[in-house]
């Protein structure tokens, strides 16, 4: 267990190496920042300046060098837009964007598996039907069509939610959050809504076919002849067998989830990480878009690791190795 | 039966499908023959009267032309625009999407053929690739690569061949086992000959299959990728950059100027999702999505 945790890290370390040398010299790449950060109308002498107080003007093995050195440090850059360290402002935001993917993720659990349960439980009915059409239907539907419909709908014409911001924000156990107002609450049901329907459809159908298959066992058949209530068997005996596929999912979604919330914040005004890398991207403040890939691929590495874990602990049969 | 008549015969007993096959096939020609069907040039400055800006659908403009589905903020038809949206839209989807079922055909047969490690190479980069979700690589990308149509074909290039190179793969592995492997290469024939004369046409009902659904999601990352300002250039713009352009007018109730490109858009994935559902149930009923 602890070996395969330590050797899971270092792989893990590896895989952060090989991309913070990729998004480096991708992002260098791109143009030059000082066009863009320095007034057209700036003398040449002020433009120099500029170039030497921002390090632009080393050649690029050593930014990268001192960038690295740094990034050992947790010091990934000071943002040349907001003049703060790049992974303070990632981190500042960080909340925002969790909050909003925890919500969705709820939602889409919630609603999902008992949908997708009822669904497959009487397989082919008139309900079981609407509700796959409904499953494909919100594959095809485009995340940030999505959103705008649910701002046309019930921002514009029927008026009851806000547009978009986040709201006023209280405090929980110490952690700034939305859930704490109902000001707050009001504004995170669209965005929350919006981000869950594509995570739904999955749950949806993962729920239905394991509940299918898992309703044909015979461990179901024997808790019938033992004469358990029906709602025992569903809810305890098939909702256990169902669960281990959708915790991988769901898990592995998870990271997924954090990506969309890019397409959703941007929809939303909602103040997270995702409409910070969109503002980032668009005046080139690269060091905020190496920061944010860092803290992204950091998140994807440790969400994998939770979820082999929890896998192994609720299916002991499963033995962590390596599976390649 | 060949494969040619069980697809037929699939799509025959479908009428769902059917439709959705008619309604790709209408959308693929409307935009192939956009400049003709188009009541006017949205580009052409010149032909745009700023008098019948934001003109509700049905509006007929001073000089007498009906805009079916109304204006934009310039006083553009929207139905011209969304024609030729149309046209940029499956233009970079199916552009991409035939490159990348190239690439990444001929790396997963490579890999599958040879073994060793070629194989774990391209299968390491494949694992890589599918393990952060495509959106947000394709974002990077683009903000690694800068912005214009080429550009964004580039990144869903990137985003896509790992789901072909993966698919085909496993398809080959299991054909190379098959006997007629083993008599092309016993007659000594080259590798390249037995790869893609004997290998290449047995694992292609899969990579259809795949083709068709990663198509559909071509156009819908591209579509989200405008929207947000990183995609195609505004001189040319796609479903999704008429649909963030409408965006500002929405809140204020101008509805038509997004709404009409999205149900463009929502059908196109649609309907080919469809068919390409209906193509995995005739010609792979195992295949995973």
């Amino acid at each position: 267990m602890t070996v395969f945790i330590v050797r899971r890290l270092l792989q893990s370390l590896a895989v952060l190496l090989v991309m913070s040398v990729i998004v480096f010299a991708g992002v260098f790449a791109i143009g030059n920042p000082v066009d863009i950060l320095v007034p057209p109308d700036a003398t040449q002498a002020d433009r120099a300046a500029s170039i030497e107080a921002l390090g632009l003007d080393k050649p690029l093995l050593t930014q990268y060098g001192r960038f690295l050195a740094n990034a050992a440090q947790g010091d990934l850059g000071t943002s040349f837009i907001y003049n703060q360290p790049s992974i303070d402002l990632i981190l500042s935001r960080m909340p925002a964007t969790m909050e909003l993917a925890i919500c969705a993720m709820v939602l889409a659990i919630f609603l999902g598996i008992p949908l997708g349960m009822a669904a497959g439980m009487k397989p082919d009915s008139m309900f079981d039907r609407s509700v796959m059409t409904g499953s494909i239907l919100g594959f095809s539907l485009p995340n940030f069509w999505q959103g705008m419909m649910l701002i046309m709908i019930f921002a514009v014409f029927l008026g009851w939610l806000p547009s978009g911001g986040r709201g006023e924000t209280g405090v929980i156990l110490g952690i700034e959050t939305s859930l704490a107002t109902w000001d707050g609450i009001r504004h995170l049901i669209l965005p929350a809504l919006n981000l869950a329907l594509f995570k739904l459809a999955l749950v949806v159908r993962l729920a239905r076919s394991g509940t299918r298959e898992a309703m044909l066992q015979d461990y179901v058949k024997f808790a019938r002849a033992k004469g358990l209530k029906r709602r025992r068997i569903v809810g305890v005996h098939v909702l256990k067998n169902i669960m281990l596929p959708i915790i991988t999912v769901v898990g592995m979604e998870f990271g997924s989830l954090i990506a969309f919330a890019v397409v959703t914040e941007t929809i939303f005004s909602w103040p997270g990480m995702g409409k910070l890398i969109i503002d980032s991207i668009n005046v080139l403040d690269r060091p905020v878009i190496v920061a944010y890939l860092m803290v992204i691929v950091v998140m994807f590495i440790v969400i994998n690791l939770l979820v082999d874990l929890l896998y192994s602990v609720v299916d002991p049969r499963v033995r962590l190795q390596d599976a390649r | 039966m060949n494969m040619r008549q069980q697809v037929i015969e699939g799509f025959r007993q479908s009428p769902f499908a059917l439709a959705a096959c008619a309604v790709t096939a209408i959308i693929i020609l409307s935009a192939i023959f956009a400049p003709w069907l188009a009541p006017q040039n949205p580009y052409d400055l010149a032909a745009l009267e700023i008098m019948d800006n934001r003109a509700a659908p049905g509006h007929v403009g001073v000089d007498g032309m009906r805009y079916l589905l109304g204006t934009d903020g310039q006083g553009r038809d929207v139905l011209s625009a969304m024609l030729y949206g149309l046209r940029t839209s499956l233009g970079v989807g199916v552009l991409a999407g035939l490159i990348a079922i190239a690439v990444g055909t001929a790396l997963g047969l490579l890999a599958a053929y040879f073994g060793g490690w070629v194989d774990a190479l391209v299968m390491r980069i494949v694992d890589l690739m599918l393990g952060f979700p495509t959106i947000l690589v394709a974002l990077i990308l683009l903000a690694i690569l800068g912005q214009g149509t080429d550009k964004v074909i580039i990144a869903l290039v990137l985003v896509q061949w790992s789901y072909f190179a993966r698919t085909v793969r496993g398809t080959a592995l299991a054909e190379r086992q098959k006997e007629y492997v083993e008599a092309a290469r016993s007659l000594g024939l080259s590798h390249r000959r037995v790869v893609f004369r004997h290998l290449l046409p047995n694992c292609l009902p899969p990579v259809i299959v795949v083709g068709t659904i990663q198509i559909a999601n071509a156009i819908s990352i591209e579509a989200t990728l405008s929207f947000l300002g990183l995609g195609v250039p505004i001189t040319e713009p796609s479903l999704g950059l008429l649909i963030a352009n409408g965006y500002q007018y929405l809140l204020s109730g101008l509805y038509w100027i997004s709404v009409y490109p999205g149900l463009l858009l929502l059908v196109t994935i649609f309907s080919i999702n469809i068919v390409g559902d209906r193509l995995r149930e005739i010609l792979n009923p195992r295949l995973q999505r």
